[in-house]
């Protein structure tokens, strides 16, 4: 039988105490100077990292609470309470103590702490410490799912069986007390969620705004913070809380609700995204923002090329160039070779023309091989892309681009009247230069966002997928692997030459050293890269959240500026060990890298009796 | 079970050839694959391509679907010759499967199928893109085909499974209906049984027949003999790349020389000769046994040697 990692009476009592006294302790002042950024000093009013903790400690209690089956709160965990309460214990407490932490290190000394900070401390640790005790959810889960679930009997049974199997392996042999990490382990762990009971449409559709528009809330939240120690405290509860949400069965639950109104999830994305600028005071925030959806929009033009063709190109980042380069030629600066002004839609037309020429320039000679060749072939062409625009600067070749001085001084875009360079009024809400490009790069995200989407599902992404999985294969059912691998690559270079010529408009300038393999500033192809593999290949959320981490968590930490690349790397091991299919995984990524232990059973499209056949089967 | 030999080849076969390989040779370097082998299959009919392992089959069902380009010799397939390329190949009507599964194993099995539809739907990028009522159109009649084809091969509850977790024989169905979904007018099967209890290669033979009965017509290597002489109108004996014998089951079981190919030949003199009278009594007894407990009785005294090669061990033939 698995047990809690803690043996105590009244755990439930003790969690509830521990999450209300940190809600409390966030009102007393922690430190006594207002030296430390956020203003901690005051008395009754939560500052700075003190919100955090409040938030942890409030989400804490709420789930602590849902595990007392208070009525109205079930629905925060329908797999079960335990592991999300101890997650957001774990992660107000990691946030707590690195708030206090920072304080002594910042201040110098722990003598700059109040005794509000200690309260917060052994509050958060009590909280901690009651969570552990609790039971875990095993028993009530597995009730819970065979009870419960009527129509869903069927399924969820067998799901139980099989649960029940990988406990066993979890817990060793039965009858010993199993060891400590594999008892906190299992304390980490829910059983499957119940089927919800259905809601009409209009609630599905409400719940899915609400989500966004909490997502929205928080995504502000994070770009908006204005020192380190804030993003940190706030990317430390982030993590846990989306770890707790994705244990509680919510993140399932609304993945499903996604699944089934596609449209309206991407409706309400989108205009989640658009309220964005209107939420800032401040353009630099607009500014982050634009250059994490350009960052985002590269990122998924490689995922066509990466994700679904499995064409690995390790130059991408030179089609962005591409794009850039013939935007800065073609828009009118003063130190361009050419002396045209073409319009805005005219200027985006050519870089997307020139960015698939030159795609399928590269592509004809380099896609004849496969593998590791194709990867070493376009990190060259990448560079030759960066060399070349390097050298035809009138002195080693024709004066074209300027070399290193690139091309600068692009003017504002205007579009039928409307100065993007110029703060406008719109709604009330002033929306500064970065806010209007902003707006501008959302249209382009939302149209590659549709490409995507549309090329993946159809004859041609199926196509795609079959060469990656098989090439042999793929060609015997009668597909051109050459020509469509040509198609994918000049469909993710036309997409990432239109992302460049707003990029060249929203920076001004197109310079050859923005547009290398690696560096520290995204966009650079190992960037890309690892923002469509950390995100999740073959998905269109992922790339997006990739790329917002990715360029979010090196802006913001400006302090571990030495140490970015190598912290980097450590997070992408880590990544790749615990979770090979990227934050947001697809259904068949997951089905790839993770021994589900039975048959993947769809959830619907099925009849329950066909699902019985299959179990009977396996 | 009603597969024994005693059951009359349809007369579907009219005649007219699909299928024509002439003076078809494959050198790879110094060593020559297959030499000179000429082979027909005619519409409707079944032909079974046997021989020792290493006799060069698959390279000859390589030539035959593009994957290798023939150093000598052509290929043709309704009196056009087939293109060199293996999507190609596809698109003029043949299919084929392959002797180690390659199914596209992180699809589901209807994605599988309708890759498989690749060649005969033509709507490109930009009408996905746009969504035309053609793409639509085009989708849906692509899915009914496919889930056509999934209840013919009795896969459609698993319709929505990724192909790797189905069970072995299934993925055998799998390809076989992947490779139908191009409509072919001939399909070439390498070792289709290959790892197969006795109940699976009897739903195989099913399958096949019921594949013939639909008007395409079937190459098929194999290395069980009972399935390729219960199934085949024909039967071609390829031996170190040459073709030994070709003609109906009766006539290939009967030729010493495929016995010899399977067996080796006896050496001369009298102990030779005995050893042989020996070993073909003891298994002709045990392949009558055989036949007589699985219903097949061929009635013919020779199928004792071929009959030996329904050896297991003889299926793990490199793939060339």
């Amino acid at each position: 039988m698995p047990e809690p990692l803690l043996r105590l009476p009244a755990a439930r009592a003790l969690t509830l105490a521990g999450a209300a006294l940190t809600i409390l302790s966030t009102f007393l002042a922690w430190t006594w100077t207002t030296a430390f950024p956020g203003n901690l000093t005051v008395n009754g009013y939560p500052g700075g990292l003190q919100t955090i903790t409040l938030t942890g400690g409030i989400l804490t209690l709420l789930h602590a609470l849902a595990g007392h089956r208070v009525k109205g709160l079930r629905w925060l965990a329908p797999a079960g309470t335990t592991a999300p309460t101890v997650l957001l214990a774990l992660g107000t407490l990691a946030t707590t103590w690195y708030t206090l932490g920072a304080i002594t290190t910042d201040l110098g000394g722990l003598a700059h702490l109040e005794p509000g900070a200690y309260v917060a401390a052994a509050a958060t640790l009590l909280t901690l410490t009651g969570a552990l005790a609790l039971p875990t959810n095993h028993q009530t889960g597995e009730a819970g799912g065979a009870g419960g679930s009527g129509g869903a009997g069927g399924a969820g049974g067998a799901g139980g069986i099989s649960r029940a199997g990988g406990a066993g392996e979890d817990t060793g042999a039965p009858g010993a007390r199993p060891h400590a990490w594999h008892r906190f382990r299992h304390t980490l762990t829910t059983g499957h969620a119940p089927r919800p009971t259905p809601l009409p449409a209009w609630a599905e559709i409400l719940v899915i705004a609400a989500a966004f528009a909490l997502g929205l809330a928080a995504f502000t939240y994070g770009i908006d913070t204005e020192y380190g120690e804030l993003f940190v405290g706030y990317l430390l509860l982030a993590v846990f809380a989306l770890t707790a949400l994705g244990r509680s069965g919510l993140t399932a639950r609304l993945s499903a609700l996604t699944a089934k109104h596609r449209n309206i999830t991407l409706t309400a994305a989108f205009a989640a995204a658009v309220c964005f600028p209107f939420l800032q005071t401040n353009d630099a925030y607009a500014n982050l923002a634009t250059s994490i959806l350009i960052f985002a929009t590269v990122a998924l033009g490689l995922n066509v090329v990466v994700g679904l063709a499995g064409l690995l190109d390790l130059g991408y980042v030179a089609f962005l160039g591409v794009g850039a380069y013939t935007a800065a030629l073609v828009s009118g600066s003063p130190e361009s070779a050419v002396g045209v002004h073409f319009p805005f839609w005219a200027a985006v037309l050519t870089g997307i023309g020139a960015s698939l020429v030159f795609g399928v320039l590269i592509g004809a000679p380099t896609l004849r091989l496969r593998g590791d060749y194709l990867a070493i072939v376009t990190l060259g062409f990448g560079e030759i892309f960066r060399i070349t625009m390097l050298n035809l600067n009138g002195k080693t070749g024709p004066d074209i681009t300027n070399g290193s001085m690139g091309i600068p001084n692009i003017p504002e875009l205007d579009i039928l009247g409307f100065n993007f360079g110029k703060t406008h009024n719109i709604l009330g809400a002033p929306i500064g230069r970065f806010g209007n490009y902003y707006l501008l790069m959302l249209l382009a995200t939302l149209l590659v966002i549709l490409v995507f989407r549309r090329a993946a599902e159809s004859r041609i992404g199926r196509a795609w997928v079959a060469i990656r999985e098989d090439e042999t294969a793929a060609t015997a059912m009668g597909i051109n692997a050459f020509r469509l691998k040509l198609l994918a690559f000049a469909l993710g270079a036309a997409l990432a030459g239109l992302a460049g010529t707003v990029h060249a408009h929203v920076i001004t300038t197109a310079t050859p050293d923005q547009y290398q393999f690696a560096g520290t500033v995204p966009p650079n192809s190992a960037f890309l890269l690892a923002a469509v593999i950390l995100g999740g290949m073959g998905t269109i959320s992922g790339p997006v959240i990739g790329a917002a981490l990715l360029y979010l968590i090196p802006n913001k930490m400006d302090f571990m500026q030495d140490y970015q690349l190598l912290l980097f790397g450590l997070a992408l091991i880590l990544l790749m060990r615990f979770r090979p299919e990227g934050i947001v995984a697809d259904r068949r990524k997951q089905l790839e890298f993770r021994e589900t232990g039975q048959l993947d059973v769809p959830e619907q499209g099925l009849p329950d009796g066909a699902v019985g056949v299959t179990k009977a089967e396996a | 079970m009603t597969t024994t030999a005693t059951t009359p080849a349809p007369a579907t076969a009219d005649g007219t050839p699909v299928l024509t390989a002439t003076g078809v040779t494959m050198r790879f370097g110094g060593l020559t694959a297959v030499r000179d082998v000429d082979l027909t299959v005619s519409a409707q009919e079944i032909v079974g391509l046997i021989g020792p392992n290493g006799a060069g089959k698959t390279t000859f069902f390589n030539c035959l679907t593009g994957l290798y380009i023939p150093t000598e010799g052509t290929v043709t397939y309704r009196d056009a010759v087939l293109p060199p390329k293996p999507h190609l190949v596809t698109k003029a009507g043949v299919a084929r499967t392959f002797q180690n599964i390659r199914l596209f194993a992180n699809m589901t099995v209807l994605e599988n199928v309708l890759v498989g539809r690749h060649t005969r739907t033509h709507e490109g990028l930009f009408s996905a893109l746009l969504r035309t009522p053609r793409f639509h159109r085009a989708e849906a009649a692509s899915t009914r085909r496919a889930m056509e084809l999934l209840d013919f091969t009795g896969l459609a509850a698993k319709a929505d499974h990724l192909a790797r977790n189905l069970p072995y024989g299934e993925q055998r169905k799998l390809e076989i209906a992947r490779a139908l979904a191009s409509d072919p007018g001939l399909l070439l099967l390498d070792e289709p049984t290959a790892g197969m209890n006795p109940q699976e290669t009897r739903a195989t033979e099913a399958l096949v027949r019921a594949i013939r009965a639909q008007g395409t017509a079937v190459l098929v290597i194999e290395h069980d003999m009972r399935f390729i002489f219960n199934l085949c109108d024909r039967v071609a004996v390829l031996v170190q790349g040459e073709k030994l014998v070709e003609g109906t089951s009766d006539v290939v079981q009967a030729d010493e020389r495929v016995v010899a190919a399977y067996l080796g030949t006896p050496f001369e003199g009298a102990p030779g000769q005995e050893e042989l009278a020996e070993v073909e009594a003891a298994e002709a007894g045990a392949g009558t046994g055989a036949g007589t407990s699985t219903g097949t009785g061929t009635g013919t005294g020779t199928s004792a040697a071929p009959g030996t090669a329904t050896d297991p061990g003889a299926r793990t033939e490199e793939d060339r």
